[in-house]
Order: C-alpha cells, then sequence, then structure tokens
C-alpha cells in the first residue's frame, strides 16, 4: 500500500491491528517532525522512541485517568497515539489543524517554552479554546514534564458508549 | 438436528453485526465511519460516494499550496483498509440506488454528502461572462469534473471577489501566487497554464460588513499578507477606532483584527517595505459594499464592473447588520467570483430537507422522522468550519448511531444484508462501482504523472479516463 509522504517531511505508516473479538485498533509507527526541527524515523511498529521515561497522565474524553510512560523528546500527540488514547492529529504535527488540541495545568503552562504563533494561530480555531490549550504535537516531553496531566477536551456529548454487543433473543 | 442448531447459532451471530452504511466519502463521511469502527466491534460500514475517486473537499477544496491539511487523506487511508469497511465510488445515491433501498439494505444510513452547490446573488448581471462562483474557480483548479471546462476569462487587470472567508483569500491566493510556487502543487496541468497567462493583478475582496466580521481565519490572512510578489492594500481609515472595541472580545477575533489593524496603519519594517515596493500584484479588501449589479461591457455579454450599494453597520459583532446608506458606487473589473457560501441540496425526495437552512433536519444527527437515518458534517450543520468541526460533528453522530444500536432503536435481530443487496441493484442497473484498491490505482497513476512534472500529483480530471484506467 502506498505511504504518502507527508508534507512536513515525515513519513506515515500507520498499521491496523485486528483483536480477537474483530476490534480495530490503531498501532501508529510514523516519522515525525518534532517542534525543535528534529525528524525521527521509526523501523518497527510498535517501537518506543529511545530516551529517558517520562511519566505521564492522560484524562480521556469521559473523564478517565489513563497513566503512561512516554519518553523524553516525544510529543504528545504521538505518546497518546502509541496508547491508543483517541487524541487525533489531522494534518500529522503541520500546524494545520487543531485537532490534537488538549488542556494542561496551569503549573505545566508555566514551564512549557511559549507557544510558537502558528500554533496560536491554530488554537484559535479550536473548539472550547481555554487560557490551558495546547496542541498536543508541539508538547515536547522533558523530565521536567514528569507528572504532567493533559486532559482531552469533551468534544462529543458523552464518549461512554463503546463497543456494545446486544446479547441475542 | 444438532446441524440446524449450529446453523441458528451461526446466523444469529451474524445477525449481530450492524450493517451501516454512509452516503459521502469527503471528512464527514470518514470519521464517522472511523468513529464507529472503532467504538463497535463487529460493525461495518460501507461508504459510498458519486465520484470514482473519495475524500471529497479534501482532495476538491482544500487548496493546492495547502498539501499539510490534506494529510488527513492518510487516516481515512486506514480507515478504508479495515476489513469491515469498503469504499463504493462511482455510484450516485439518489439515482443509481435510492435512500429507501439502502435503508432495506442496512441498519443505519448515514448521510454526509457535503453541499455541492453554492449560494446564488441574485442579482442582475450575475450570468453575464466573467462572472464565476468560487466554489467553481475552485473546483476547476482541484480537477473536479464537474469543473473541467470553465475556462475562466482571467484576461482583466482587476477582479473582485464577493465575500470575505477563506475560500476568498484561497482564490485570491491562487490567483496572485508566483507561479514557481503553484507549478510545484497538485493545481491542475491545464489551470496552471491558464493562470500562467492570466493577466490579473489585482484582487479586492469585498464584504457587506466590516473588518469585525470578516470570515476567514488568521492564519490564512497571515500567509495573504506574506504573500510573495504581492502588497496588500489595506484602508487604514476602515480600522480607525477598532483598538479600543476588541480589548474584551474573545481571543480568536482579537488576535485577527489585531493582526489587520497592524497590517493597515503600521509604518512596515524594512524587509516588509522593500518586498511591498518592488511587489507587480496587489490585493485589498473593502468593507460595507453589497453588491447590487453587475454591469455589461458594450457588447452585453462581458462583466466589465459591479455596482454596489454602501453600506453601515446596525449592531455588533458577529450579529451586525449590512444597512444600505443609499451612496452607491462602482467599481471596474472583468472576472468576479462570488465567495458567499456553499450549500446543500436534497439528495433524493424521500429524505427530509430545509431547504432554506440548507441543511437536513436533524437532532444530534438523527434525521427528524427517519428512524434509521442520520447525517453528519456540513449538509447535517451547513457549510462552514474546518477539519475539527467536522470531526467533533462527525463524532457526535457516530454517537447517536452506537447509542441507538445499544438501547435497540436499531433493531438489529432484523438481519441486513448490506452491500450484498446493493451489488445485485446496481448491477442490474449496469454501474460499476470502483473500490479502495481501484482508486488506488488511481492514485497511483495520479503521482507517477506528477512525478514527470515535479508535482505531488497529476490529478486525473475525466472521469471516464478514471474508469478506463481501472478497466471498467
Amino acid at each position: 500500500m502506498a505511504a504518502p509522504v507527508a508534507a512536513g517531511g515525515g513519513t506515515v505508516t500507520r498499521r491496523l491491528l485486528l483483536g480477537a473479538a474483530g476490534g480495530l485498533r490503531l498501532r501508529p509507527a510514523r516519522g515525525f517532525r518534532t517542534a525543535g526541527g528534529l525528524q525521527v524515523e521509526d523501523e518497527t511498529c510498535t517501537a518506543e522512541p529511545a530516551g529517558d521515561v517520562v511519566n505521564v497522565v492522560f484524562i480521556d474524553r469521559s473523564g478517565r485517568r489513563i497513566p503512561v510512560q512516554g519518553r523524553v523528546g516525544e510529543d504528545v500527540l504521538r505518546l497518546a497515539q502509541r496508547h491508543d488514547i483517541e487524541l487525533e492529529g489531522a494534518c500529522e504535527a503541520s500546524l494545520a489543524c487543531s485537532t490534537c488540541h488538549v488542556y494542561v495545568s496551569q503549573e505545566l503552562l508555566d514551564k512549557l517554552p511559549v507557544p510558537d504563533e502558528r500554533e496560536e494561530d491554530m488554537l484559535d480555531l479550536a473548539p472550547q479554546l481555554q487560557e490551558n490549550s495546547r496542541l498536543g504535537c508541539q508538547i515536547i516531553l522533558t523530565k521536567e514534564l514528569e507528572g504532567a496531566e493533559f486532559t482531552l477536551p469533551k468534544i462529543t456529548r458523552n464518549f461512554y458508549v463503546d463497543g456494545h454487543v446486544p446479547k441475542p433473543h | 438436528m444438532f446441524s440446524s442448531f449450529r446453523f441458528n447459532w451461526l446466523l444469529s451471530t451474524a445477525a449481530l453485526a450492524p450493517q451501516i452504511c454512509v452516503v459521502g466519502s469527503g471528512p464527514a463521511g470518514f470519521y464517522t465511519a472511523q468513529h464507529l469502527l472503532k467504538h463497535h466491534r463487529l460493525a461495518r460500514v460501507d461508504i459510498y460516494e458519486k465520484l470514482p475517486v473519495p475524500f471529497g473537499l479534501v482532495r476538491f477544496g482544500v487548496a493546492p499550496d495547502h498539501p499539510e491539511v490534506k494529510n488527513v487523506i492518510n487516516t481515512f487511508t486506514q480507515t478504508a483498509h479495515s476489513d469491515r469497511c469498503a469504499y463504493y465510488g462511482n455510484v450516485t445515491i439518489g439515482k443509481d440506488v435510492m435512500v429507501k433501498e439502502l435503508q432495506r439494505a442496512y441498519h443505519a444510513v448515514v448521510l454526509s454528502y457535503g453541499a455541492e452547490d453554492n449560494r446564488i446573488l441574485g442579482i442582475p448581471g450575475e450570468n453575464l461572462s466573467g462572472v464565476y462562483s468560487a466554489r467553481a474557480f475552485v473546483g476547476w483548479y482541484n480537477g473536479l469534473p464537474e469543473n473541467r471546462d470553465l475556462k475562466p476569462d482571467l484576461s482583466s487587470e482587476t477582479a473582485v471577489v464577493l465575500g470575505q472567508g477563506n475560500v476568498a483569500l484561497d482564490v485570491a491566493r491562487v490567483l496572485l501566487s508566483p507561479l514557481d510556487i503553484l507549478r510545484k502543487t497538485d493545481i491542475t496541468e491545464g489551470s496552471l497554464a491558464a493562470i500562467a497567462c492570466s493577466k490579473v493583478k489585482r484582487v479586492w475582496l469585498v464584504g457587506r460588513r466590516g473588518p469585525l466580521q470578516v470570515a476567514f481565519t488568521i492564519k490564512e490572512l497571515r500567509e495573504m499578507i506574506n504573500l510573495p510578489g504581492t502588497r496588500p492594500l489595506l484602508d487604514p481609515a476602515d480600522f480607525t477606532g477598532l483598538g479600543d472595541v476588541i480589548k474584551d472580545i474573545p481571543r480568536p477575533r482579537k488576535r485577527l483584527t489585531e493582526l489587520m489593524i497592524k497590517s493597515a496603519r503600521e509604518k512596515p519594517g524594512e524587509k516588509e517595505a522593500a518586498l511591498w515596493a518592488s511587489a507587480t500584484k496587489e490585493w485589498g479588501l473593502k468593507f460595507q459594499r453589497s453588491p447590487l449589479e453587475v454591469l455589461p461591457a458594450t457588447d452585453g455579454k462581458q462583466a466589465r464592473g459591479i455596482r454596489m450599494a454602501v453600506t453601515r453597520l446596525e449592531g455588533s459583532g458577529e450579529s451586525a447588520r449590512a444597512v444600505p446608506t443609499g451612496e452607491v458606487e462602482e467599481l471596474e473589473c472583468g472576472l468576479i467570483l462570488s465567495s458567499i457560501g456553499y450549500r446543500s441540496l436534497p439528495l433524493d425526495s424521500s429524505i427530509p430537507f430545509d431547504p432554506k437552512l440548507g441543511i437536513i433536519p436533524n437532532s444530534l444527527g438523527r434525521v427528524q422522522g427517519a428512524p434509521g437515518l442520520y447525517c453528519s458534517g456540513w449538509v447535517k450543520r451547513g457549510p462552514t468550519g474546518v477539519i475539527i468541526t467536522t470531526m467533533n460533528d462527525s463524532f457526535d453522530t457516530a454517537q447517536s448511531v452506537l447509542e441507538d444500536l445499544q438501547t435497540g432503536v436499531l433493531n438489529l435481530s432484523n438481519s441486513k444484508e448490506g452491500f450484498k443487496s446493493v451489488r445485485s441493484i446496481l448491477h442490474s442497473r449496469g454501474v460499476h462501482p470502483v473500490t479502495f484498491s481501484d482508486w488506488e490505482k488511481i492514485d497511483a497513476a495520479e503521482v507517477a504523472r506528477g512525478k514527470l512534472a515535479g508535482k505531488p500529483r497529476e490529478k486525473i480530471v475525466d472521469p471516464q479516463e478514471m474508469l478506463q484506467l481501472i478497466s471498467h
């Protein structure tokens, strides 16, 4: 299957793994461009990036806390997708959409570098924009972010309906 | 007896797999499908598309010089590759197969077919030569088959775009961009050749209301201000006193207005000043002008200008209204692009449709008065918004479908045949669906042709050529 090259310079190859019950799981494996301009290529489909572990917590759209292990140098969008957390990255970290919008705590906001003007421009289009809004693809993990929490905005009415199969009668 | 028990068991597990179809393969269709597949382990989703090729406005609407926005195609390709998803192009719902027939074949039908038409000005002279909808112009340079023969007249120096949204900026930018930039994009060969011969040097974006009501967004405005070879014409008088008005308004509108004020009123930096001094093309914003009539040239067939009413604003913010003052102004131009909004059309007489709002009446994506029928995207909400708006909206509609599956509103004990029955209907009508792997052949051919020209792809604009390529 053709793997089109993303305009940002990274290649995107994502694989589908089907669970035993026929569920759909997405494990992204892609080269990506970090906010600092570094290009990192993945060789295998579930390879973790190299670098020290950073423990963070995602709070998903139904309020569930999901602790995950990231790596220094990894961006938060990629981290979320590596752990099947439902954070979309439509433009694949090219600052051309706002689908990876997350909320961060105020103290975390103070630790992060000031957003690029281009990130601010895209955040302007994010629904339910708040003071503590950032784009996940632009947050690069450092040791300083140990314990950080990233909250996904509640973008639909509710997100609890999941995979229920009605009993046969 | 054992074999009939087993047979019944097999039937009942097969009956538990919801058969769902989506009409339209743009972002709304694909995001709805993605969410359904992810949150229901057994659901099968078939996506129907009237063109042979998928992706809707991502392919035909997003500007050629915005390739990053098109990266979402990779996400959609993943979805199409799921073994519980199938794509069927070259199938026109409402003609090749009717919605009622889809409802017989599927437990749920999601209408995500977007907005294929545009709002009309409704003024005299609208049909003169030289007047086009921005939608058709965008379709033309993006290779939408129905617009390939547009042959827009680019022989006059001044073009007027009516409307001040992102589509208006797109068409202005494509008209004024240096050819060196355009020729490396996926703009069609035919339109690039026409633009290379274009005499257009100046583009006015005209709005009925004021700077606080512009519909374009900051990224696109910045891009326009920095467009190589061009200079902006912004009248400082249009922005007098705005600095105070915007102090406490929401951030997006504030930042956007600040950028306009800065560009109009502040002296440009050295670099900018030099670029603007050497610019050969220009673009500007005209506010509080409402189109009254397109004026004909002496031959009576060609547009030569536009007469506009000067307006004043009543009210403020998003709900401000433009009221004519009685004063009138004329602007000389030979190319007029109306960029006043896309518009959805009713698909099939059996589907409820609100012609005034141009949407399918619905509640949370459930079509009113039509159980089993849902809608997502522009046909549900109206034709505005960017990818995230449509994504959220599509997930919302998918939630409604999932809820209805869970509560039994969609009754899975009625087993449905899905594509099996649609296939025989299409076959009996001589319609050959294009599969996703057929599309991948077309895709590969476009990319290969593009490579020869130093472009990401060379779009095939003739549907017959597409079908021949896949031997249909």
